[in-house]
């Protein structure tokens, strides 16, 4: 009996120390090369951040406008690479998390671990043939991914990845943000039209009422924590929320809580993510709106769908989650720390300024990894289902959260410990849930006879 | 053909005309489905079959009886036991052969192993269909596993012309009976996964509960066979009805639909009959393995196989439903006539009947849930 023999680094293959030494040595190059290179890119806004705000006495005022502009103009190149970059990277990393949930092996020939399939990906697609349909509407058809990728590229403006890392912190921030990923919805509906397919007019069509409908309780829910915060600018939104989880948005307030299951439920929805894929369903409109679309244009759709899981994901965790706000850390250690306005801030502040983005990335990323779990365990929901989902369950909670919250802060400005109260309270609720979860899990690996098996990463 | 579907269709007022296929991710294999929809509501859904015809029982006319077999696998590649095994009795019938006990014992085996290697298939399409790709590869995973058992029985992994006129082309080769009874051990442990990883799940049954409904009457009017015919609770199963080969030797229940989450006859039903199907294949392996006589495992056949005139006839369960051959031979060593019935051509005929009012997401639904092949379709 000639067996062959099982793939290396497949599950159940032999392990021998050699791929084992081997199998450390791709974790480690992964990890430095995934951390690696979002650092360089916040390395870069980092060191962007003072030319905006720290002028050398003297200047003329033509010298500081061209300080701005140029500064201004390298920080716009530098987020929307960030934004194309984190999307590769999500791709890599939903891929990898995908193989270990279904028993593959997944991307592992280009670069460690497979991680340069992304780079491999957008060149493949980038020397493919632009292929405009010939029935259809070639100048829509051409026009609606740049209103897709505008409306993504928008949300980075505001988006705050540490104390003072913000490109603009608008002080409508949470609107801005609501209202430029409209636009991605109306290059998709453009994209459906203009593609003259039954599936692409489908799956335009299905995006447009879909997207439109969670608009509405996503808009609502995040309403709750302005009203907690009383501001609509993220950064204020941030620093009204502390560090540890019990001062979170989401555990000070139990309406608060239904709120971000609602504003989560629907900014899967808004993304198109699963189970709400349905614009480009595979097993029902072959790709949806982006049947007919080929190279570098459809390379535009899939940036912008998994750059849009970090968008997704930070704005969570900026309404809800606490943000960049770093244990211990008050606003006036950085105060101290930043010395006097107008010089150069010192390496205390820095070190400060990393460490807030490192937790707001972390925050980011394990709620981005719970967005690719649902992904990969859920079935896709019907039409029907995802509108009375919308507008029978979410917007009733989302308008009950809204309300609530209104009462919950007047009992909150007579009595401050019902905020922590309830903080402590939600967050040893939801440990506790944490816990036996593991557990089921753990007993439902065991019941099924197999291990975990972590010697391929 | 196309015309003909066409008139029957009208697309004057809000309605449109949809090609659902021949080429897409979900007609599990070249089909076409003309759909009259209203939006997303489809009026009218009518197949239109015919893109695998291969000419397979013309075939079977120009090639001798032995040399036919390997044809038969290409009917039906996902479960290529079954025609194997249909042609083999047929022919048997004709000749008169006594099939030796451990032959029919091997058949049955690499038969209902087939079955679980085919329905791992459909339960893991339907989930993808759905939207879930996760359990679709854990069911290829089991599948690669039934497939080395194979590879190791016969020699071939897909199609795998193992059964003979008179018996099987090899016996059992060295230590497969414990590999099988490990993998099987493990599969059982596998079934309750799977019903925890996506039967069971919500989403999942909101979406295949009440749809595609197929009443009894119906199903039997249509003549739906198989697990289709089971899934709208009528308790048909030719290995149990009409016992061919070594069933009558073990013991085994037939799962039908009882409406599990909703309605008799939903398309889950049809999903979770083959879901309890494959646990009772994995009993019948074990039986057979246990009680597997020894002796010969082919009978005594002669090398220039040519039957008197008459005619045969074999049914068998496969798993999408009845499979039949009708052999006449004309005394020569060509058969006169090979007519093959399969269970997904019938299962076609009733997507025309069900698809009124349902969305076009519930379609995919339904064909995943009739589990049609489609070179079984046309043959």
């Amino acid at each position: 009996m000639n067996q062959p023999a099982a793939l290396p680094g497949a599950p159940g293959a032999p392990t021998s120390p050699a791929a084992r030494r081997r199998a450390r040595a791709v974790l480690g190059l992964t990890l430095a090369v995934g951390v690696g290179l979002p650092g360089l890119l916040f390395g870069l806004i980092v060191a962007l951040t003072p030319l905006r705000t720290v002028v050398p006495a003297g200047w003329s005022e033509g010298q500081v406008f061209l300080l701005h502009a140029v500064g201004l103009a390298v920080l716009a190149v530098v987020l929307v690479t960030f934004g194309a970059v984190v999307s590769g990277i999500t791709v890599w990393w939903e891929m990898r998390v995908f193989a270990r949930m279904s028993s593959r092996v997944g991307y592992n020939r280009v670069g460690a671990g497979g991680f340069l399939q992304w780079v491999a990906d957008a060149v493949k697609l980038l020397l493919k043939e632009d292929l405009v349909p010939a029935d259809a509407d070639a100048v829509l058809f051409r026009a609606a991914p740049y209103f897709v990728i505008v409306g993504f590229a928008l949300t980075f403006v505001v988006l705050p990845f540490g104390e003072s890392l913000v490109a603009a912190d608008l002080n409508v921030g949470v609107l801005y943000v609501l209202s430029v990923t409209a636009l991605v919805v109306v290059g998709i509906l453009i994209a459906g039209w203009s593609s003259n397919s039954k599936w692409s007019l489908f799956g335009g069509m299905r995006s447009a009422a879909q997207v439109i409908s969670y608009e509405i309780p996503a808009g609502l829910a995040a309403m709750v924590p302005v009203l907690m915060a009383g501001t609509l600018s993220m950064q204020d939104m941030i620093r009204a929320q502390g560090a540890w989880p019990w001062e979170w948005n989401v555990f000070t307030n139990p309406f608060a809580l239904v709120a971000f299951v609602v504003f989560f439920i629907a900014q899967l929805a808004e993304g198109n993510r699963t189970p709400f894929d349905l614009p480009e369903a595979e097993s029902e409109l072959v790709a949806g709106y982006l049947s007919e679309y080929s190279s570098f244009r459809f390379a535009i759709y899939f940036l912008v769908e998994f750059g849009n899981l970090w968008v997704m994901s930070a704005i969570a965790v900026t309404l809800f989650l606490g943000g960049w706000q770093v244990p211990f850390v008050g606003p006036e250690v950085y105060a101290a720390a930043r010395g006097a306005p107008g010089s150069i801030p010192g390496a205390g502040w820095w070190g400060l300024q990393v460490l807030s983005m490192v937790v707001f990335v972390v925050k980011t990323l394990a709620v981005l990894n719970l967005i690719v779990w649902i992904r990969w365990t859920l079935p896709r929901i019907r039409v029907d289902q995802m509108m009375s989902l919308c507008w029978k369950y979410l917007v009733p909670f989302a308008f009950a959260c809204f309300v609530g919250t209104l009462f919950w802060q007047l009992l909150v400005t007579a009595a401050p410990w019902a905020a922590r109260a309830t903080g402590y309270a939600l967050t040893a609720g939801f440990l506790v849930t944490a816990f036996f979860f593991l557990r089921l899990t753990l007993r439902n690996v065991s019941a099924a006879g197999d291990r975990v098996d972590l010697t391929n990463w | 053909m196309e015309r003909l579907i066409l008139r029957r269709l009208q697309a004057d007022g809000e309605e449109m005309i949809l090609n659902f296929g021949p080429q897409h991710p979900s007609t599990h294999g070249v089909i076409n489905f003309m759909v009259e929809t209203d939006g997303e509501v489809i009026r009218k859904a009518i197949p239109d079959v015919g893109y695998l015809h291969r000419s397979i029982e013309k075939i079977g006319e120009q090639v001798g009886y032995p040399g036919f077999m390997p044809f038969t696998d290409r009917i039906d590649y996902v479960a290529a036991m079954f025609p194997n095994e249909g042609y083999a009795i047929a022919v048997e019938r004709l000749l008169q052969v006594e099939v030796p006990p451990r032959a029919q014992w091997l058949r049955a085996i690499s038969c209902e192993l087939c079955r679980i290697a085919s329905h791992l298939i459909s339960v893991g399409t339907m989930a993808m269909d759905i939207g879930a790709f996760t359990p679709m590869l854990h069911g290829v995973r089991e599948r690669e596993t039934v497939n080395d058992l194979m590879e190791a029985l016969c020699g071939s992994r897909l199609t795998y012309n193992y059964h003979r006129i008179g018996g099987v082309a090899f016996d059992l080769p060295e230590g497969w009976r414990d590999r099988t009874l490990r993998f099987l051990d493990h599969f059982d442990r596998f079934l309750v996964e799977f019903d925890r990883l996506i039967s069971f799940n919500e989403v999942f049954v909101k979406r295949l509960a009440g749809v595609a409904i197929i009443p009894a009457p119906l199903a039997v009017d249509y003549g739906l066979s198989g697990p289709n015919l089971r899934g709208s609770g009528v308790d048909f199963d030719l290995r149990r009805d009409m016992p061919y080969a070594a069933y009558p030797h073990f013991r085994f229940q037939i799962p039908v639909g009882k409406g599990f989450v909703g309605t008799v006859g939903d398309a889950f039903d049809r999903f979770y009959v083959r879901c309890l199907e494959m646990a009772e294949s994995s009993k019948i392996v074990r039986q057979a393995l246990e009680s597997l006589p020894d002796g010969e495992y082919m009978a005594k056949v002669p090398r220039r196989i040519k039957p008197e005139p008459g005619e045969a006839m074999s049914r068998v369960e496969s798993a999408r439903g009845e499979m039949a051959y009708y052999v006449v031979s004309d005394g020569t060593e060509k058969a006169a006539r090979v007519r093959v019935r399969t269970g997904s051509f019938t299962a076609m005929g009733i997507v025309d009947a069900i698809s009124p009012g349902l969305m076009v997401a519930d379609l995919v639904a339904l064909i995943a849930s009739l589990d049609v092949v489609a070179p079984e379709i046309d043959r």
